[in-house]
């Protein structure tokens, strides 16, 4: 979801709201009650539980499972792989939306389109194609078997997989963004004699630079949660190929239940920061764009 | 500096909006770019600025050919429609930034800057906004910081797209006959662009009237006022009244303005006209009189309240209309 339609709903408080469109009180508490006991029912439960059942064995199974050497190497590649893939992700996203939102060009719906591709298919078929383009049987294989190059069941494979995955987040949100603010302010700079990198350090990046942060946030939780396409390209090699959401789904598969929670309770907690960040971001955002 | 723009064309896909226009500006000149919106007035002031490309055609300063100059080498000081102020930096920093960006070795010192920054806030009368964000301040100071930040870095041209667009009409006042103090004051060559007749013939040395890409006319203010060269500039610069007519034979339009108009309910030397008062509207010193001639045809007519109390005009009243002053305009011909 972009800000620009956060702020849409939330510029409306509930004083707000016109009385024509008020509803019966009793049809408005229903509503309330509803969306409150179906986001009580399917995310706070869940969420309570995985860290009940993280704990369940006490804190030291929990500390065991986290200190585990395969558990700290999923740790270590999980991070490796948000360290590779956010930055290259934010890198490309700042220039396609400075792209989009600035030039006309040939082509210009079709890049719009094909950034929101990653969402439209379901990451199993993104880790595919990556099969099928770098596995030993695909496109690329015998070339990269001859020279030497594994990417396929190791680690560049699932950086490759996560940043499609991750791909549109950036751009989607700096689009909207710099679409707003016009580029009056860029070309004042330029006028003013500034070389082009001297309008982007000092008049484009500060002017988006609570949108660049609120993307890499995103971008952050959801390269370090992917778990369909990472899965397929990976191989599950214990203590080399596996990332930490692959890690937790070894574990609950051994029927280590109170393992497997404590390192998901990691992944849980990450969204919880997540959550915060985005929160205090958008807060940020607002009162920005309000003044 | 002088500027001389030839034969410009610029397109935007497949809407044209210049055709081969070409235009002189003298140095120190304040000259008004007058048209209304869409006629390719703000798009020639971007041209000269260097943040267009013209598809044909040259623009030079001081005899200089610049066509092929960036906007950075061309040493003009632009003011944005909508102020453009770095929204991150505070007022000094935005007036400070030009002398920033400079390179390293023509870079004034920090306290050189510092200097330069609070005589020019000193100039636009903002001394003390220094420390201030843009959105703390009114439409009319963010205005005069756009200003500032544009005068910085010395521009040999000062070119402003509707300056006071934005602002409020008391303000507005205000703000023009300041600009026109300190263009008297600093004597640098600026071109404003405006839809507003009156705020054109207030302000400028010489107005240049577009339309539809081309310009129309380019004169004195006074001149483009009382001697306009075609019906749309007639049209523009104030109300007007239209009478078809044939003058030796040939197909004209005769215009005229309402206050031109001169009432009376016996017959009227020169060209005056039979006509019926259809509606009396008074305005306080003045009222408006809504006549329909002879021949059927709608005239405005604006004239001093006491005309119509001593003759005491009222619907249905027959009179006699003379312009004092008209323009005649062959249908045949562009001027």
């Amino acid at each position: 979801m972009t800000t620009a339609a956060l702020n849409e709903i939330q510029s409306h408080p509930s004083g707000s709201v016109r009385a024509g469109l008020q509803d019966p009180p009793l049809v408005r508490a229903a509503l309330v009650a509803l969306a409150l006991g179906f986001a009580a029912l399917f995310l706070l439960l869940p969420l309570a539980a995985v860290f009940a059942e993280a704990f369940s064995g006490g804190l030291s199974v929990y500390w065991n499972a986290i200190r585990d050497p395969i558990a700290a190497k999923a740790i270590e590649l999980t991070l490796i792989v948000a360290a590779v893939s956010v930055p290259a992700n934010a890198i490309f996203g700042v220039a396609a939306a400075w792209a989009i939102a600035r030039f006309e060009f040939r082509g210009k719906s079709l890049l719009v389109t094909l950034i929101d591709l990653p969402f439209a298919v379901s990451p199993v078929i993104s880790g595919l194609i990556f099969v099928l383009l770098f596995g030993a049987q695909g496109v690329f294989g015998l070339w990269l078997v001859a020279h030497g190059v594994k990417i396929i069941f190791a680690v560049p494979g699932i950086v490759l997989a996560t940043t499609f995955i991750t791909f549109p987040f950036m751009a989607r949100e700096l689009i909207p963004l710099m679409q707003e603010q016009g580029s009056e302010e860029e070309e004042a700079a330029i006028s003013l004699g500034a070389s082009g990198w001297q309008m982007f350090r000092r008049v484009t990046l500060p002017n988006i630079r609570l949108g660049l942060l609120y993307g890499v946030v995103l971008l952050n939780a959801r390269a370090m949660g992917e778990f369909g396409a990472v899965s397929v390209v990976s191989g599950h090699i214990r203590g080399l190929t596996n990332t930490v959401p692959l890690h937790v789904e070894i574990l609950y598969n051994e029927y280590q239940s109170a393992a497997a929670f404590a390192v998901a309770s990691l992944l849980a907690l990450l969204a919880l920061v997540t959550l915060v960040a985005k929160r205090a971001l958008e807060w940020r955002i607002r009162q920005e764009t309000r003044a | 500096m002088s500027i001389e723009v030839r034969g410009i064309w610029k397109h935007f896909g497949d809407f044209t909006a210049l055709r081969d226009v070409s235009l002189h500006v003298e140095p120190g000149e304040l000259l008004a770019l007058l048209g209304p919106s869409g006629s390719g007035k703000t798009t020639l002031l971007r041209l000269i600025a260097g943040l267009e490309r013209p598809d044909a055609g040259a623009i030079s300063f001081d005899g200089e050919d610049a066509t092929e100059r960036s906007v950075r080498d061309r040493r003009v000081g632009f003011v944005f429609q909508h102020y453009a102020l770095f929204r991150h930096m505070t007022v000094f920093e935005n007036v400070a930034f030009g002398l920033r960006v400079q390179p390293r070795a023509q870079r004034p010192a920090e306290e050189r800057i510092r200097a330069r920054v609070h005589e020019l806030l000193d100039l636009v009368q903002l001394e003390g906004l220094a420390r201030r964000m843009p959105t703390q301040l009114s439409g009319g100071q963010r205005q005069r910081v756009a200003l500032a930040r544009a005068l910085a870095v010395q521009p040999r041209v000062l070119l402003l797209d509707e300056p006071f667009g934005a602002l409020d009409a008391r303000v507005r006042r205000e703000l023009r006959r300041w600009l026109r103090k300190l263009h008297d004051e600093l004597g640098i060559t600026s071109l404003f662009v405006t839809h507003d007749q009156e705020e054109a013939l207030e302000l400028a040395d010489r107005v240049v009237v577009v339309n539809e890409g081309r310009i129309e006319q380019v004169g004195a203010p006074d001149e483009v006022y009382r001697r306009p060269a075609t019906p749309f500039v007639f049209g523009f610069l104030g109300e007007a009244n239209w009478l078809a007519t044939t003058v030796d034979g040939r197909k004209a339009r005769v215009g005229f303005r309402p206050d031109d108009l001169e009432i009376s309910l016996g017959p009227l030397d020169g060209h005056a006209f039979a006509a019926r008062v259809r509606r009396v509207q008074s305005l306080g010193a003045r009222a408006k009189l809504e006549l329909v001639s002879a021949v059927g045809a709608l005239v405005q007519a604006d004239v001093p309240a006491e005309r119509v109390r001593m003759l005491a005009l009222s619907p249905g009243a027959e009179v006699f209309a003379a312009p004092r002053e008209m323009r005649v305009f062959f249908d045949d011909a562009s001027a």
